[in-house]
């Protein structure tokens, strides 16, 4: 069974991002830039099941500019055979990625694909469903634990109730939560040695896709600022504070 | 120009945030009908059909969709969908799940988690954990958007009397099925909707700790929250998970105890009208977002802030 595990390269989740001042959208420049962190699980999800013996391969695929490649060699050396880049500038909405993505699986014949379940710079949530429903496959959504079973997977997910079951068919999409496992780090001789791991690079122009954006980002702006509070001296205080000048309790 | 919106219920009650979806569709358009998709769930149909804001509710029984499988609504809703322009519904792990299988397949770019309604085609949503708000236009012709319930007051429920309509169900791609559901059951108000949230973080240390928070949210009626660090600690289950991939909430009282303020766990409280941040590290970043501020050690402050409480004569609830 091959595995296919996309990555997405992110500003890292640790930078306090910054507006740009004409509002054409986020500072980037000089900026620090990480995988996608749930990327990270789905990575750890897939090299664990080659590990376990029940995957042959990980194939590491990423959508974007020339740097994402970044991504896929970070997920060759945590343990991902191989990389696909597909490269292509500028803003490449979800329903793009997902149609980019169909083209890969198809090409490449996977029966399961792996990613985060929603990347910290669009917040989109979409990717991992769109790619199921172009493929008619099976969706399993914010995963927190994954079992291969003999034909299909039995896969918690965190929903906002609690937790709920689910038991999909292979071939099925997992979109990965932070908590479905521990991402290892890469080792540096890993890191030496995914060095010489191939990276296929596909142009997005090539896959006969329209990857034009339908939503059209207008303006970006930051959020209203709090007005700064106080710090109060005691307990007393604060419930005073609370009952009396903010009339919450 | 009308509004196809998906709801959420248990096939015995309506989910609150259903009202809020509803209420936001409205100011895209007034023509809103409800698509009630359930097993045996006519009661919730009828529910539906008296919130004044609902011009139809269209009711479609089969056990297939009890447990609201992405898989199996999506056929039902893509149908549906040719007669509509706008395809709504909360986004929630609910809306989440489904919508962006309904836009693949009819080829729309969704917009995600909207907060603001500017126009009919033109929205506002939080980007980078909320650290950016953009605004978007869609220029497809039909729109699947899912709605951030917080940010929407609920629709009023009473007064209506809107048509219900049958729609048969058809047929399902059997690629999954359901298991099993864990929820976590509480006396509480639910966390999405409640007036005051408590929650706590790594610095509770142990989930047993956890009782001085629930001690103080029975005292004020509160629902009680957590950060990221916490559940992946053990400390409480992960639907009290508050920031940018949990829950998002806009309570009038915010209490964050023994959280230090990562952006993430920000993302889902820092619209709340009232931050208390309690933290005993003045340098915490949760104390530039609060309202009030108490450096102290928790686990002396939250005794003695459920006594302050006991000592007053009398607390809204």
């Amino acid at each position: 069974m091959k595995i296919l595990v996309a990555v997405k390269r992110v500003i890292d989740y640790n930078v306090q991002v910054r507006v740009k001042e004409d509002g054409t959208g986020i500072v980037t420049e000089n900026i620090k830039m990480s995988t996608n962190p749930p990327d990270d699980n789905a990575v750890e999800e897939a090299v664990k099941i080659k590990e376990s013996g029940k995957a042959t391969e990980v194939i590491a695929v990423t959508v974007g500019e020339e740097k994402a490649q970044e991504t896929v060699r970070k997920a060759l050396a945590l343990g991902a055979d191989r990389g696909i880049h597909i490269k292509v500038n500028g803003i490449v909405e979800p329903l793009t990625v997902a149609k980019i993505l169909k083209k890969i699986v198809e090409k490449e014949q996977p029966q399961l694909v792996f990613m985060g379940k929603q990347a910290i710079d669009d917040d989109c949530n979409q990717t991992g469903q769109m790619l199921a429903a172009l493929l008619n496959w099976s969706q399993a959504t914010f995963a927190s634990k994954v079992e291969i079973k003999d034909k299909t997977l039995e896969v918690i997910r965190e929903v906002d109730e609690g937790l709920e079951t689910l038991e999909v068919n292979i071939p099925s999409i997992v979109t990965c939560d932070l908590r479905l496992n521990e991402p290892r780090y890469a080792s540096l001789p890993n890191i030496m040695k995914a060095k010489k791991k191939p990276i296929e690079q596909i142009n997005a122009d090539d896959l006969g896709i329209d990857i034009k954006p339908r939503i059209n980002q207008i303006k970006v702006e930051e959020p209203p600022k709090r007005k700064s509070g106080i710090k109060v001296a005691s307990v007393a205080e604060l419930v005073q504070k609370l009952k009396n000048e903010a009339k919450v309790i | 120009m009308s509004v196809l919106l998906i709801a959420e219920h248990d096939n015995e009650k309506l989910k609150v945030f259903t009202l809020n979806a509803i209420n936001a569709a409205s100011q895209i358009s007034k023509e809103i009908h409800v698509l009630v998709a359930g097993d045996n769930c006519e009661k919730v149909a009828k529910e539906v059909s008296t919130v004044p804001l609902v011009k139809k509710v269209l009711h479609s029984d089969s056990k297939n969709y009890k447990n609201y499988l992405a898989e199996n609504l999506t056929p039902l809703i893509v149908k549906l969908a040719e007669k509509y322009s706008y395809i709504i519904a909360s986004a929630n792990t609910f809306g989440k799940n489904f919508m962006p299988r309904v836009a693949a397949l009819l080829d729309i770019s969704q917009v995600s988690d909207i907060i603001k309604v500017i126009s009919p085609d033109t929205y506002v949503r939080p980007i980078y954990a909320g650290n950016a708000f953009a605004t978007v236009k869609s220029s497809d012709s039909k729109k699947c958007i899912t709605i951030r319930p917080t940010s929407f007051e609920p629709a009023p429920t009473t007064g209506g009397s809107a048509l219900i309509e049958k729609v048969e169900s058809i047929g399902i791609p059997n690629l999954s099925k359901f298991v099993k559901r864990e929820e976590t059951k509480s006396e509480r108000p639910e966390l999405g909707n409640a007036r005051i949230v408590i929650s706590g973080g790594r610095g509770l240390g142990s989930g047993d700790n956890f009782k001085l928070i629930n001690a103080i949210a029975d005292k004020l009626n509160a629902a009680v929250g957590a950060s990221r660090a916490a559940v992946d600690a053990g400390y409480i289950s992960n639907d009290h998970q508050v920031g940018q991939t949990g829950k998002v909430v806009v309570p009038d009282l915010y209490i964050a105890v023994g959280i230090s303020g990562a952006i993430q766990h920000l993302a889902g409280m820092k619209e709340s009208k009232i931050i208390v941040a309690i933290n005993k590290d003045g340098e915490a970043p949760i104390f530039s977002i609060a309202d009030y501020g108490l450096e102290a050690d928790l686990f002396e402050a939250l005794p003695q802030f459920l006594e302050e409480l006991n000592k007053l004569n009398t607390i809204q609830k």
